[in-house]
C-alpha cells in the first residue's frame, strides 16, 4: 500500500463541483429542562474545487464533520449556509425537481458495507434500483443485463444475483455497494470511510477497484478516511478537516512533503514509518489536550488549544485559508514561521 | 480471506454458471420455526380448529339454531350425537362451540387485519417523516390512548345496537394504536440505517422508501406483536360478550357461550367447560406461535 499510484487526472479547466463557505449548523437540545437549543457547527465554512477525475482525500479526528460534509454537498443534510455548485450551478436549498436529475451523477459508498444493503433485498434489487427509478424504461431484461454486467465488472459473480446481502462477506458487500453506485455511471461518488471496516488485505482489493473504476469512468472521488496511508494512495490532494474548518488543502505530494499546518504535521508525524531508524529519529508533534466540543469550539483558532505554536493572535483572529504555493493552501498565521 | 458461505458459493459457481437461489431471511426465520415443536404443535391445533369452524355444518346433524325439544340442558351424550351436550334452549352445544369459533376467529382475523393495515402505515410515515409530523402523530394516538375504550364500545353498542361489524371496527380501530407506536419506534431507528441514506441518495421517493425499505425491515415485529393481538381481540370480544354486548342471538361466540355456562355452572357444568376449553386452547396456540415467531425473527440469531 505504500506505493505511489494513484495516477494524474487530466488537468480540466473547470471544476465539476464548487463549494463556497459551506457550513452546517445542527440544533441540539441545550442542557436542563429550559435551555435554549443549542448550535453544533459540524461544517463550518469549508471551500474547494473538485475536477473531472480527481480524488480529494477529507482527513480528520472522528467528530470533525467528514460524514456531515460529505452528506450535504449531496443535499443529503441541508447545509445552513454556502453553496454548493455542480456543473456551476448551486444546488443547495434545490427543489425536489431539480435535485432528481441530479441524483444520477451524485453517489455514495458507506463504511459499514452489510447496513448499506437492506436485508430483504437481492443484491439484483440493490444494485438494479438506481436504474428502476432512473431509467425504469430500460424494462426488466435489459436492466438485469446491466446488474449482471456491473456485477462482473466490480468483481462479483453474475450468478449470484439472487442471493441475499447477509450471504457475502464484508468485502464482497462493499463491491456490491460500489455496484449499486456506479450503476448509472455516476460523475461524483462519496467515499464515506468505505475501507476502514474491512480487513487489511481486502481494503487494498476495494481501493484498487475504485482507482479501476475511477480511470474507466472518468469519475471524481471525495474519499473520507483517518487512515493516512490509503489517503495517500489513493487521493491526488487532501483536505485536512479540524471541527469543520478546513486546516490545509493541498497537493498528495506537497501535503506528505512539506505540511505547513501544526495540525497537518501531527497527523503525519503520528503515522508510523516502516523503516526503524527514521521513526526514531523523525520529528514529531504530539497532539496534547482533548478535541474540544463542536458546541462551543474556541474562539480565533480553532484549533489553538492544542497548538504547540498558538499565541496571542489566536485567540482573537480566525485565520483564513492562505495560497502558500500553487499547490497548497493553509489556515495558519504563522505558517511562515512554523514551517 | 474467504468465508465458508464465500467459498462454497465460488464452488457452486464454478460447477453451475446459473443464477444460485439465495436464502432470504424469511427463508431462515421460517426454518427456524418449524424447528419449534410447541409453534407447530400450535399451528396444527389452530388449523384443525379452524377446519372443524370452517366445515361446522357438516361435521353435526343438527343445525346451532336448531331446538331439540327432547333434550332441553342435557349433558353429552354420544347416542343421541350431543357429544358436548345441549344449552337451556335444547340447542346442540358441539355445533354452538364451532359456530363460536367462526365468529371469535373472525372477529380476530378482522379486528387485527384492521389494525395492522392502520397501524402499519401510520406508524411508518410518522417514524419515516420523523420532527414535527412524527410529534402531531404520535400526540394524536396518546390522545386516542387515553380514551376509555370500553366506555367508548359500549356507547356504541348502545346508540347503534348490537352488530358484529361495530365490533370489528372498534377493535381494529383501539388496537392499531399500539400497532402503530411499535412500528414507529422500529422505522426511527431504520431511519439512519446507511441503505435509506443510499436510496435518498439515488432520488428513490418516500412513497417507495416506506414501502420497499422501511415495511419490510419493521415486518418481524409486527407479525409477533399481530399474533399476538389475535388472542387479546378475542378476549376482549368474548367480555364484550359476557357483559351482554357482544354478537347478536342465535348467533354465538365463544365469549357469550362461556358467559351462558358460567350461570349455569352448578347444574351443566359442560356449557362452561367445552367453550372454555376451546377458548383457552386457542389464545394459549396463539401464544405459543407468537413466542415461536419472536424467537425465529429473532436478527440475534442472525
Ligand atoms: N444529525 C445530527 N444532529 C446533531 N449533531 C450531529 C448530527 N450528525 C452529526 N452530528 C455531530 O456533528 C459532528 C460531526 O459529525 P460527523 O459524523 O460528520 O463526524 P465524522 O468526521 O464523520 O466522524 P467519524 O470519523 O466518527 O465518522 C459530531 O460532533 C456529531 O456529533
Ligand atoms: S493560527 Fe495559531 S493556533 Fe492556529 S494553527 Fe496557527 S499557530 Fe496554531
Ligand atoms: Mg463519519
Amino acid at each position: 500500500m505504500t506505493a505511489i499510484t494513484a495516477h494524474k487526472p487530466k488537468k480540466a479547466t473547470s471544476p465539476i463541483l464548487s463549494v463556497r463557505d459551506l457550513k452546517v449548523h445542527f440544533s441540539v437540545p441545550g442542557k436542563g429542562l429550559f435551555a435554549p437549543d443549542r448550535k453544533l457547527r459540524a461544517v463550518d465554512g469549508v471551500n474547494f474545487d473538485l475536477y473531472p477525475g480527481e480524488t480529494l482525500g477529507v482527513v480528520g479526528e472522528s467528530g470533525c464533520g467528514k460524514s456531515t460534509l460529505g452528506r450535504a454537498i449531496l443535499q443529503l443534510i441541508p447545509p445552513s449556509s454556502g453553496q454548493v455548485a455542480w456543473l456551476g450551478k448551486d444546488i443547495v436549498g434545490a427543489p425536489h425537481r431539480e435535485m432528481q436529475p441530479l441524483r444520477r451523477d451524485l453517489q455514495i459508498i458507506f463504511q459499514d458495507p452489510l447496513a448499506s444493503l437492506n436485508p430483504r433485498m437481492t443484491i439484483g434489487e440493490i444494485i438494479a434500483e438506481p436504474l428502476v427509478t432512473h431509467k425504469p424504461e430500460l424494462g426488466k431484461d435489459e436492466i438485469k443485463v446491466r446488474v449482471k454486467r456491473m456485477m462482473a465488472r466490480v468483481g462479483l459473480l453474475p450468478q449470484m444475483i439472487n442471493r441475499y446481502p447477509h450471504e457475502f462477506s464484508g468485502g464482497q458487500c462493499q463491491r456490491i455497494g460500489i455496484a449499486r453506485a456506479m450503476i448509472l455511471e455516476p460523475k461524483l461518488i462519496v467515499c464515506d470511510e468505505p475501507v476502514s471496516a474491512l480487513d487489511v488485505s481486502i481494503q487494498a482489493q476495494i481501493v484498487n477497484l475504485l482507482q479501476e473504476l475511477q480511470r474507466e469512468f472518468d469519475l471524481s472521488l471525495i474519499f473520507i478516511s483517518h487512515d493516512l496511508s490509503i489517503v495517500r494512495h489513493i487521493c491526488h490532494r487532501i483536505m485536512v478537516l479540524y471541527l469543520g474548518n478546513v486546516m490545509e488543502l493541498a497537493d498528495r505530494d506537497s501535503i506528505y512533503a512539506a505540511p505547513r499546518h501544526p495540525y497537518t504535521k501531527a497527523l503525519i508525524s503520528a503515522v508510523p514509518i516502516p523503516d526503524p531508524e527514521i521513526e526514531r529519529n523523525k520529528e514529531r508533534i504530539v497532539l496534547t489536550g482533548d478535541l474540544p466540543s463542536p458546541l462551543s469550539p474556541p474562539s480565533g483558532c480553532v484549533f489553538r488549544t492544542r497548538c504547540p505554536f498558538a499565541q496571542d493572535k489566536c485567540a482573537t483572529a480566525s485565520p483564513t485559508l492562505d495560497r502558500v504555493s500553487e499547490t497548497q493552501e493553509v489556515a495558519c498565521h504563522f505558517h511562515d514561521s512554523i514551517s | 480471506m474467504m468465508n465458508k458461505s464465500e467459498k462454497t458459493a465460488m464452488l457452486e459457481a464454478a460447477g453451475a454458471p446459473a443464477e444460485i437461489e439465495g436464502r432470504s431471511l424469511w427463508r431462515d426465520a421460517r426454518i427456524r420455526l418449524f424447528r419449534n415443536k410447541a409453534a407447530v404443535g400450535s399451528m396444527i391445533i389452530l388449523g384443525i380448529i379452524t377446519l372443524l369452524a370452517i366445515f361446522a355444518p357438516l361435521l353435526s346433524p343438527y343445525a346451532y339454531d336448531q331446538i331439540d325439544w327432547g333434550y332441553i340442558q342435557e349433558g353429552p351424550n354420544w347416542e343421541n350425537g350431543h357429544i358436548f351436550g345441549t344449552d337451556g334452549n335444547g340447542r346442540d352445544l358441539f355445533i354452538r362451540v364451532l359456530y363460536g369459533a367462526r365468529v371469535s376467529l373472525a372477529v380476530g382475523l378482522l379486528a387485527t387485519s384492521v389494525s395492522l393495515a392502520i397501524g402499519v402505515t401510520y406508524g411508518a410515515v410518522a417514524g419515516y417523516f420523523g420532527g414535527k409530523v412524527d410529534n402531531i402523530m404520535m400526540r394524536f394516538v396518546d390522545v386516542l390512548y387515553s380514551l376509555p375504550f370500553m366506555f367508548f364500545v359500549i356507547m356504541l353498542m348502545v346508540v347503534f345496537g348490537r352488530n358484529i361489524f361495530l365490533i370489528f371496527v372498534a377493535l381494529g380501530a383501539v388496537e392499531w394504536l399500539t400497532m402503530a407506536r411499535i412500528v414507529r419506534g422500529q422505522t426511527l431507528s431504520l431511519r439512519r440505517r446507511e441503505f435509506i441514506e443510499a436510496a435518498h441518495a439515488t432520488g428513490v421517493s418516500n412513497f417507495k422508501i416506506i414501502f420497499r425499505h422501511i415495511i419490510p425491515n419493521v415486518l418481524g415485529p409486527v407479525i409477533v406483536y399481530m399474533t399476538l393481538t389475535i388472542p387479546q381481540v378475542i378476549l376482549t370480544e368474548s367480555f364484550l360478550s359476557f357483559l351482554g354486548l357482544g354478537v347478536q342471538e342465535p348467533l354465538t361466540s365463544w365469549g357469550v357461550l362461556i358467559s351462558e355456562g358460567a350461570k349455569v355452572i352448578e347444574a351443566s357444568t359442560w356449557m362452561l367447560i367445552y367453550p372454555a376449553l376451546f377458548l383457552a386452547l386457542t389464545l394459549f396456540c396463539f401464544n405459543f406461535i407468537g413466542d415461536g415467531l419472536r424467537d425465529a425473527l429473532d436478527p440475534k440469531d442472525r
